[in-house]
């Protein structure tokens, strides 16, 4: 009987250490997290958009607009070259299952800073969102981004919580033929009717902008979009 | 009269069984041009497959690959199987002109005539697609073309795969598909100033130029740079880019993705036992180390256990197939420290492949770390534990700083 306690008392022994060996090196987590630090590095663990007033926010913009994103820097229509090289090796399967978990993520929005504009910019940011131009034939970003500009199901981006820095870049970038997509590009084809005053007031109005307090996107169908454009299915 | 109805059958039998091995011709063809990575250069990024249109960047300038697909104008069209032939054995086109070696050639030449032929089935089944070839942009003086016939003489060996009789089937399968389609030596060597792949010692190692990755070394051997591999380990990166000794990255990842994961287990196994046979190197000569290298090291240490560890391991033996060991890496240690350098700076994915869709990743580094910190843990990482390479400076850190993947 004794023999066998002693027995037991070696046993669990042996058994805590090979624990407390296994507590010194856990087990890699199997998780989408942790497997996209790649990611979560820049953008965050939900999402939520990096400190530097630069990488934007993925957290809560439609699955079908992240993939189509993801997509487009691996066939080089989008150009920065860290994401062509982060998004390269990956499948299109993985790359929608990324796009929704950040889709899916909620966590609260920061405002960054954006510069001071005059209030002659001030009014032009403003009229070019919520009313556009409609003799230089410029919509207003409320038209396709939603009237709380917070984006439409599945395919359309909010455009409020982004830093200043990355909206007047990714307006710029169309210019500079560095961010294309499927034809026809109708974001493209509005850039190009927009002065550079006019990237600097509309970014600076849209980075100033409150969140409102229901910041998810609208429903699919919500809008009719002015120009046909090939992210929605307009293809030629 | 009965006659005539039989003749019919057996005509009809003869088309079946003809038909059945054209299939068979075609479906041969296609893998070989998997094995062979033909559409990572003949496919331009979001272009039609074979349609050509890849710029390939060389130190002598631009080489777009021409479009293969069978388009009368501007494709194959016109070829003949033995104008094909020609092509992947010597080294000539279609009208005799002597193709540059970025289509490597002095590779293809070792594939037999009846691979050739089954590539060649292949491709006629391709839908053409109208698309011009442009012209290279060579520089001055490499833009003469007759420049080629000395090339040709001084580094080129025309001659198809001749079996070793002293060797096993697989090993002479693993043989034909490393030095023929795999085409493995014309990364995995160094080149010379003419653009040469060194063929002796054979996949020794060498920069892949322009793109500034380094192939390493693909020996097993005691200083081999897959020295602790196992056939089973090369098998597992081949096949899923991911293994318990190293995960393929950089152009490599693309190769696996393409070409290497589609090829079925019995050539993987073969092309493994064929790299188990390659000769044992000489102890690799590394460049001195930075008067400051100690310093370096010590400061790269609190960096890499802040920052590595928790992946990577403190004893650098990494953690399962999700994070590589780096002690005995033969990127960590392969003599430029470019591969470390730049890893570290854009971190990213392994290849996601049917054996492992959802890989684990790396996190870049270029916005957290100064080039001293990452030039301080990538010297570290060169000379902790087992390995024992030069060390890594500020200054090269900076040269790639603003080109993640080349």
């Amino acid at each position: 009987m004794r023999r066998l306690f002693r027995r037991l008392a070696v046993t669990a022994a042996a058994f805590c250490a090979m624990q407390a060996m296994a507590a010194d090196t856990p087990p890699v987590p199997d998780t989408l997290v942790q497997r996209i630090a790649a990611c979560t590095s820049c953008h965050g663990e939900h999402g939520e958009g990096g400190s530097n007033g630069f990488n934007p926010r993925l957290a809560g913009k439609p699955a079908g607009y992240l993939h189509r994103q993801m997509q487009d820097f691996q066939r080089g229509l989008r150009h920065y070259p860290i994401m062509e090289y982060t998004v390269g090796p990956l499948t299109d399967d993985y790359m929608r299952e990324i796009a929704e978990y950040f889709s899916a993520q909620e966590v609260p929005y920061t405002l960054h800073d954006a510069p001071v504009m005059s209030p002659a910019a001030t009014a032009r940011g403003e009229q070019l969102v919520t009313k556009g131009d409609p003799a230089r034939g410029i919509p207003a970003c409320m038209a396709c981004h939603g009237p709380n500009l917070t984006g439409v199901q599945p395919d359309i981006p909010g455009l409020v919580g982004l830093p200043y820095d990355y909206i007047s870049a990714q307006l710029g970038s169309w210019r500079t033929n560095t961010r294309n997509t499927v034809a026809p590009d109708c974001m493209k084809t509005i850039v190009g009717r927009l002065s550079d005053a006019d990237i600097s007031a509309v970014s600076a109005w849209l980075a100033q902008r409150p969140v409102p307090a229901d910041a998810h996107a609208e429903p699919a169908g919500s809008v009719s979009p002015p120009l046909r454009c090939g992210v929605l299915g307009g293809g030629t | 009269m009965k006659t005539l109805p039989r003749l019919f059958a057996a005509l009809l039998l003869l088309c079946t069984a003809w038909t059945a091995s054209a299939d068979d011709l075609v479906a041969r063809g296609r893998y070989l041009t998997l094995a062979g990575d033909c559409d990572s250069c003949h496919t331009a990024r979001n272009g039609r497959s074979f349609a050509g249109g890849h710029i390939v960047a060389t130190p002598f300038g631009a080489i777009p690959a021409p479009n293969l697909t069978p388009d009368r104008d501007t494709g194959l069209g016109g070829w003949t199987a033995e104008d094909f032939y020609h092509a992947m054995h010597s080294g000539k086109g279609h009208d005799g002109t002597s193709l540059y070696p970025a289509f490597p050639f002095t590779s293809y030449t070792k594939v037999t005539r009846a691979d050739t032929d089954a590539i060649f089935a292949y491709l006629k089944t391709l839908p053409p697609v109208k698309l011009a070839n442009t012209e290279a942009s060579l520089r001055w003086p490499y833009s003469m073309r007759s420049l080629m016939a000395s090339w040709r003489l001084l580094y080129f060996d025309e001659a198809e795969y001749q079996p070793n009789p002293k060797q096993s089937a697989a090993w002479n399968r693993g043989a034909y598909l490393v030095q023929g389609l795999g085409h493995c030596n014309e990364c995995h060597a160094p080149r010379n100033t003419f653009g040469a792949a060194v063929t002796e010692p054979f996949l020794a190692g060498g920069l892949v130029p322009v793109q500034n990755w380094y192939a390493p070394d693909l020996s097993m051997g005691p200083n081999g740079g897959l020295s602790g591999w196992s056939e089973g380990d090369l098998v597992a990166l081949l096949k899923t880019g991911r293994s318990n000794k190293g995960t393929a990255f950089g152009p490599m990842a693309d190769v696996v993705i393409r070409s290497t994961q589609h090829l079925d287990d019995g050539d993987l196994a073969a092309m493994a036992t064929y790299l188990k046979s390659l000769p044992e190197r000489a102890p690799p000569r590394q460049r001195e180390s930075a008067a400051d290298a100690a310093d370096l090291a010590k400061t790269g240490q609190k960096v890499y256990a802040d920052q590595c560890a928790a992946c990577h391991a403190a004893d650098g033996r990494g953690k399962g197939t999700a994070y590589p060991p780096l002690d005995g890496n033969s990127s960590v240690v392969e003599p430029t420290g470019i591969n470390a350098i730049r890893i570290v700076l854009s971190g990213g994915f392994a290849p996601a492949t049917a054996g492992n869709p959802r890989p684990y990743s790396m996190p870049p580094f270029s916005q957290t770390l100064s080039d001293d910190d990452a030039a301080a843990v990538v010297t570290y990482i060169r000379q902790a534990w087992s390995n024992k390479a030069a060390s890594v400076s500020p200054n090269d850190v900076r040269a790639y700083r603003s080109i993640p993947g080349g």
